[in-house]
């Protein structure tokens, strides 16, 4: 059982076979999913073989430039995806912290990682690099989506709240402190219940993929335990940076409520 | 004291000059959209006006810090939000939002009683009806002991009996001690018998000062 099982062509056909038979399922029950499950499945296998051989090619190559090109694209691809993920119109200034929450949260704890916990040498080495990189910034990134929505919410509909604060002389921080508690809550919850179930409800996926492909499950544990702190405390720093700079937006320099940025969140839905 | 000079705020508010003395129970009285709100908020700066000047004491409120003038210049608004939690949570949220320390029950339950609220501390404030609300946001106003307080129709959700009862009971609290009242009613009975200085609005204007003596 120590052989690792290379998945043949008719394995992986065996695999496509089975979705065929759901997609089959779901046209015989008249549930009109079988476009998105169509393209949901071209798209994904499209995007790992390509993911493949990207990465392939880059382990390879162990270039420090082109290591750092790919975080920088997996920064904008995440900081786009907050945008578009988010209900509401974004004024430039909630935008610039986003990206900037974002870049300083995810680098400090990448570096943090691949330098005093796996210590990594040379620290650009591809194969650890970009895989921490990638999971710690695409989780900041759904903990941030979720933090920026909830603040934005929070702050318009509580807006009378937080005037009547305002008005009894409170400061803009105090008078929002609820609000920013409940966003960071919003954003931090998901992971904290992810870990909470690790290993009974759940084996994670890197974890799956690494036992199947052969290692230890003791040292798969050891990395996935590892990654699970790098992602809690990577979330909580990028989303404690935004929502700690957040909710200044929302505050003009006479410590009143910025009516612009209100507006543009009350004309909602992009 | 608060001094007006040439002070724009949209097509809402254009107040030429007012003055309105330390001290004194003020009322501003006017049909509704007449401006008075956004003239108080003005006071209280949390809006800034356009154009003119309005100074407190002498030195001009924008070039006040903003939250040391509000903790002097408290303000309530016509609808108060409550906080959530008990009457007493929101007593202290108020004291906690002006950096005041926290206070024993017996001062939380005497301010309750001015502004006949009669309920207990540990009540839920959610329940409250729009009145107690209000009254709620006096009693917390009350606490701060400000300089000036600034109430927004205070007493608008309240019957015509327990308005007087409240206002009277504010009016003592306050009278006497150099603090100052600025008051919006739409009750002229309130203006007349309270109002030392009542200032009549109309389509954002100041349509007229009166002096009383009480």
């Amino acid at each position: 059982m120590n052989e690792i099982i290379e998945l043949g062509f008719w394995q992986m056909a065996a695999a496509y076979v089975f979705i065929i038979l759901l997609f089959l399922i779901i046209k015989a029950r008249g549930i009109n999913r079988e476009k998105e499950l169509f393209i949901g499945t071209v798209r994904m296998t499209l995007q790992l073989v390509l993911a493949g051989y990207i990465l392939a090619y880059l382990f390879e190559a162990n270039n420090v430039w082109l290591v750092i090109l790919v975080v920088i694209l997996m920064q904008i691809f995440a900081v786009r995806n907050i945008f578009r993920r988010v209900k509401y119109r974004l004024s430039k200034r909630i935008k610039q912290m986003i990206m900037f929450s974002m870049a300083a949260g995810t680098l400090t704890s990448i570096f943090y990682f691949i330098l005093v916990v796996v210590q990594v040498s040379p620290w650009f080495e591809a194969r650890y690099f970009i895989p921490i990189a990638g999971m710690l910034i695409g989780n900041s990134m759904t903990g941030i989506s979720l933090g920026v929505q909830r603040l934005v919410e929070g702050m318009y509909d509580q807006r009378a709240h937080i005037e009547s604060a305002l008005m009894l002389g409170a400061h803009p921080k105090k008078a929002s402190e609820r609000i920013v508690n409940q966003a960071f809550d919003a954003a931090i919850l998901p992971t904290i219940n992810s870990m909470v179930g690790m290993g009974i409800v759940f084996l994670p996926g890197m974890m799956t993929g690494q036992i199947l492909a052969g290692l230890s499950p003791v040292t798969a544990i050891q990395y996935q335990i590892a990654i699970m702190l790098g992602i809690v405390g990577c979330v909580s720093l990028t989303v404690i940076l935004f929502v700690q700079l957040g909710y200044k937006a929302f505050f003009t320099d006479r410590a009143q409520l910025d009516k612009k940025e209100l507006l543009l969140i009350s004309s909602k839905e992009k | 004291m608060f001094l007006l000079k040439n002070v724009t705020y949209g097509n809402i508010l254009e107040i030429q000059e007012l003055y309105i003395p330390p001290g004194k129970v003020t009322c501003i009285t006017g049909e509704s959209g007449s401006g008075k709100s956004t003239l108080v908020k003005l006071l209280n700066n949390i809006i800034s006006a356009d154009r003119g000047t309005i100074t407190y004491q002498g030195t001009p409120v924008e070039q006040t810090d903003p939250v040391e003038l509000r903790r002097k210049v408290v303000m309530v608004p016509q609808t108060p939000p409550v906080f959530g939690g008990t009457v007493k949570d929101n007593l202290v949220a108020g004291l906690e939002f002006s950096g005041h320390p926290p206070a024993e029950d017996s001062l939380l339950t005497e301010v309750l009683k001015t502004v006949c609220l009669e309920k207990k501390l540990d009540e839920s404030a959610d329940q409250l009806s729009g009145g107690e609300k209000q009254r709620l946001a006096l009693g917390v106003a009350l606490l701060l002991e400000p300089e000036v307080y600034i109430l927004d129709e205070p007493t608008s959700g309240l019957d015509e009996t327990t308005e007087r009862k409240v206002i009277e009971n504010i009016y003592r609290n306050i009278s006497g001690r150099g603090k100052m009242l600025l008051m919006i009613t739409h009750s002229k009975a309130v203006a007349e018998e309270y109002g030392e200085i009542v200032v009549e609005m109309a389509d954002g204007k100041v349509a007229g000062v009166k002096e009383r003596h009480r």
